[in-house]
């Protein structure tokens, strides 16, 4: 089965000569979802962000078998959707309609074309009773499920999310949490927050200083890197036992 | 902040909420207008102009007591020209003045009051404004209330901070402001690149389309014609 | 430094708001050149930046305080044509969403504060800001304030508002106190933006086109002279704005007695006549100096 992103060989350097990407190799599959993970400047962003196209480095990236440069940017980011971490930065326009049906006016979508999609993906986000609102008067959670639905209403075969359950609170992650296992899409999430990632995600690929050191199963990359801290909670309260 | 109060106002639905927001503009405009050319003694038009906007207030459902005392920022600078001008012996531009320009700034609240901004800046730009501008506007308004909570919890952290003591007091304040006001521009920079990959994340293709295109019915039409001509009909008599 | 509807007499507003208009066009044009739909959230967002920078309070002493406007940052940040626009979407959105200052007014609040205050805040950064920029910066932000506040000022006196010597005197130097703090937090804002990334203020230099020069030295010379012709003169300027036929009229109707019509003594024509010569006078100098100096700069 042809891999839905093939990432072989990236390299990316920033303006001020950091390398933040250092030889990726990485492959995705259609309908399958994996947790990028790594500390605060690993690089995982970068790397999500060369998927379309929004940085470009140095190697080859194929996304649904569109080669990731120039020419084809306007498909590409037609096949893979982004929900990034901030939503204020995300949901641009005056009312959640007009920012929904962006993206399907960008595909070149009549009006009304792009509001009966903007509609189905509110209604599978289970926002529609938000239409007019403007993004202000929406909760953490509301955004972010918008902005979920700006992107799904552009009908992407992939969905990445970066850092989806930041300022969300626990009900708010759980109700994303079942809006994103129903979706069909392949995903990537970015995340620190490795419950969330075990309830979505079986795989996991480890990334550090901008190296893409593991890729395997979610557990035992977890156990591998110490990457929670569960452990360290018995560990504490023991310690605290022994005190007194 | 007060000026949600007004965008609540606007989210408001009666006959004068639904009329295009040319027709409102371009009426709002004839009242200026008249009201800016009418001699300050001239009691009878200012006094059908008042009583239009009182209806006007009341048919969109907006609270006549909150409006009205609304308008009154415009009190401290108007009355106290009003002041200088009565003393220097020219009663009737004194009044005129002050009567003058608080009408005009119910008008206008009136205005946005029944108008969401973003349709005020399509009818806006269906009147001729240059499209930049109304885009520029329309991302302005929408993160103003963002940034300006931003600046909000700076000048709490500021304040909390603030209990600098000493000679160098002054000084240490100003550092923290210029701090607080360099970290803001640079927190909205990032905010408009974030924004920007955003954009580009679903496809921009280079120029905003427009969703909702403004209709402008007979109703607004007779809107328009009608009360425009009351206002011209006023200030000629 | 807004000025609200009905300050102004008809023909101060309405010639205003005819010049603003092409002038926010040219404008519109050289920052539409290199200026992508994509630019425009970047616009906004700083225009909400503004804003609410304004908020922030400066303790200036003497247990007052002071606040930025902003024009002169803008400037010296993203470049003069895009913050003549930035401003003036802030001018708009304050009068109708703020009702600070009037609608009909708003050609001459972008004037004043959009058009004239913006570029004469970049004209000292574009004439001297890569030799020494913080005491281009400081000027900048100290005459960006200045000229829009003598431009108001001015603006008001030709309309025929009353305005005793005192208070014309007193707000000049409020202008002038309010000028040096602009100043004073511009430049200490570009410091601290320069420790968190000095590519936020850019040297000048980029786009030395003869048109910006010879308009930022027009904007600060009207600054200039209405700031003198003000301060020296008054009540000049008013009979000036009689003598145009500027000022309002209120004696159709009314009764006449307290508006005297009788300052149409050559004296004070001479001196009105005299103010605009020398000021047509120093106009045509400076525009010789700026195409001089633009040639130096692009030789």
């Amino acid at each position: 089965m042809t891999p839905i992103i093939e990432v072989r060989d990236l390299h990316f350097r920033y303006e001020d000569g950091t390398q933040a990407l250092d030889g990726i190799n990485f492959t995705l599959h259609a309908g399958e979802t994996v947790a990028l993970l790594g500390a605060n400047g690993s690089g995982k962003t970068t790397f999500v962000l060369q998927l379309n196209g929004i940085l470009e480095g140095q190697g080859s990236v194929t996304v649904c078998g569109l080669a990731v440069n120039k020419q084809n940017l306007a498909a590409v980011r037609s096949k893979i959707g982004m929900v990034f971490q901030d939503s204020d930065e995300q949901l641009f326009m005056p009312t959640v309609l007009e920012d929904v049906a962006f993206g399907p006016l960008n595909q070149g979508c009549t009006p009304e074309e792009a509001i009966e999609k903007a509609k189905a993906a509110l209604q599978q986000a289970a926002m529609e009773h938000a239409l007019d609102k403007a993004p202000y008067h929406l909760s953490a959670g509301e955004k972010r499920k918008v902005a979920l639905a700006g992107v799904l209403a552009m009908q992407p075969e992939i969905l990445v999310l970066d850092e989806p359950t930041t300022f969300l609170d626990p009900p708010a992650q759980i109700n994303l949490l079942h809006l994103l296992r129903g979706l069909p899409q392949a995903k990537l999430i970015v995340t620190h927050d490795i419950r969330f990632a075990g309830a979505l995600a079986e795989r996991a690929a480890f990334f550090e200083k901008g190296k893409l050191v593991a890729d395997g199963p979610l557990e035992e990359i977890v156990r591998r890197f110490g990457w929670t801290y569960s452990d360290l909670a018995a560990d504490l309260r023991y310690s605290a036992q022994r005190r007194f | 902040m007060h000026h949600v109060l007004v965008d609540q106002w606007s989210q408001g639905s009666s006959p004068l909420h639904a009329r295009d927001p040319r027709a409102k503009v371009l009426v709002l405009l004839i009242f200026l207008v008249a009201l800016a050319t009418a001699s300050p003694n001239a009691f009878p038009t200012l006094i059908i102009y008042a009583a239009l906007l009182a209806s006007g207030i009341l048919i969109a459902g907006l609270p006549l007591g909150g409006l009205l005392l609304r308008s009154m920022g415009i009190l401290p600078f108007s009355l106290t020209f009003g002041l200088i001008t009565w003393l220097a012996g020219d009663r009737w531009r004194a009044l005129g003045l002050v009567e003058k320009s608080y009408l005009s700034t119910v008008a206008v609240l009136l205005l946005v009051g029944t108008t969401p901004l973003p349709r005020l800046l399509g009818g806006l730009e269906a009147l001729g404004t240059p499209r930049l501008l109304v885009l520029m506007a329309q991302f302005l308004y929408r993160y103003l209330f963002v940034i300006s909570e931003q600046a909000q919890h700076m000048r709490l952290a500021a304040a909390c901070r603030g209990g600098a003591s000493g000679t160098r007091r002054h000084a240490k304040f100003r550092a923290a402001a210029a701090g607080a006001i360099a970290v803001l521009f640079a927190r909205s920079y990032y905010r408009a690149e974030g924004v920007h990959r955003a954009l580009m994340s679903r496809a921009f293709s280079g120029r905003f389309a427009l969703l909702n295109p403004l209709r402008f019915g007979w109703m607004d039409a007779c809107f328009a014609a009608g009360v425009g001509a009351l206002l011209v009909l006023a200030r000629v008599q | 430094m807004h000025i609200p509807d009905n300050f102004l007499s008809t023909p101060v507003w309405a010639s205003l708001d005819a010049i603003s208009i092409p002038a926010v066009g040219l404008m519109i044009k050289r920052a539409g050149r290199d200026l992508p739909d994509t630019r425009i959230p970047l616009l906004g967002v700083m225009g909400a930046f503004v804003f609410a920078a304004q908020m922030i309070n400066f303790p200036v002493g003497a247990g007052t305080s002071g606040h930025l406007v902003g024009g002169a940052l803008l400037a010296c940040a993203l470049g003069p044509a895009p913050a003549v626009l930035v401003m003036t979407t802030i001018l708009v959105i304050q009068a109708f969403v703020f009702q600070d200052g009037g609608v009909l007014a708003l050609g001459a609040n972008v004037f004043n504060m959009a058009v004239a205050g913006v570029l004469a805040g970049y004209w000292p950064f574009q004439l001297w800001g890569a030799a020494r920029r913080n005491s281009a910066i400081f000027a900048g932000g100290f005459l960006s304030v200045l000229v829009s506040g003598s431009l108001a000022l001015a603006e008001l006196l030709i309309s025929g508002v009353r305005m005793p010597r005192l208070l014309v005197f007193t707000s000049l130097g409020l202008f002038a106190v309010n000028a040096a703090i602009e100043g004073a937090i511009t430049i200490s804002v570009v410091q601290a933006l320069d420790r968190l990334n000095p590519g936020f203020v850019q040297k000048p230099g980029r786009s030395n086109s003869r048109v910006l020069i010879v308009l930022s030295t027009a904007g600060v010379l009207l600054g200039i002279a209405g700031f003198l012709l003000a301060s020296s003169a008054p009540d000049a300027i008013q009979s000036l704005g009689q003598t145009l036929g500027m000022s309002a009229r209120t004696n159709f109707q009314t009764p006449m007695a307290n508006y005297s019509a009788g300052n149409f003594e050559s004296a004070w024509l001479r001196r009105a006549i005299a103010g605009l010569t020398g000021l047509l006078l120093i106009c045509g100098l400076c525009l010789a100096g700026a195409r001089f100096v633009g040639r130096r700069r692009s030789a």
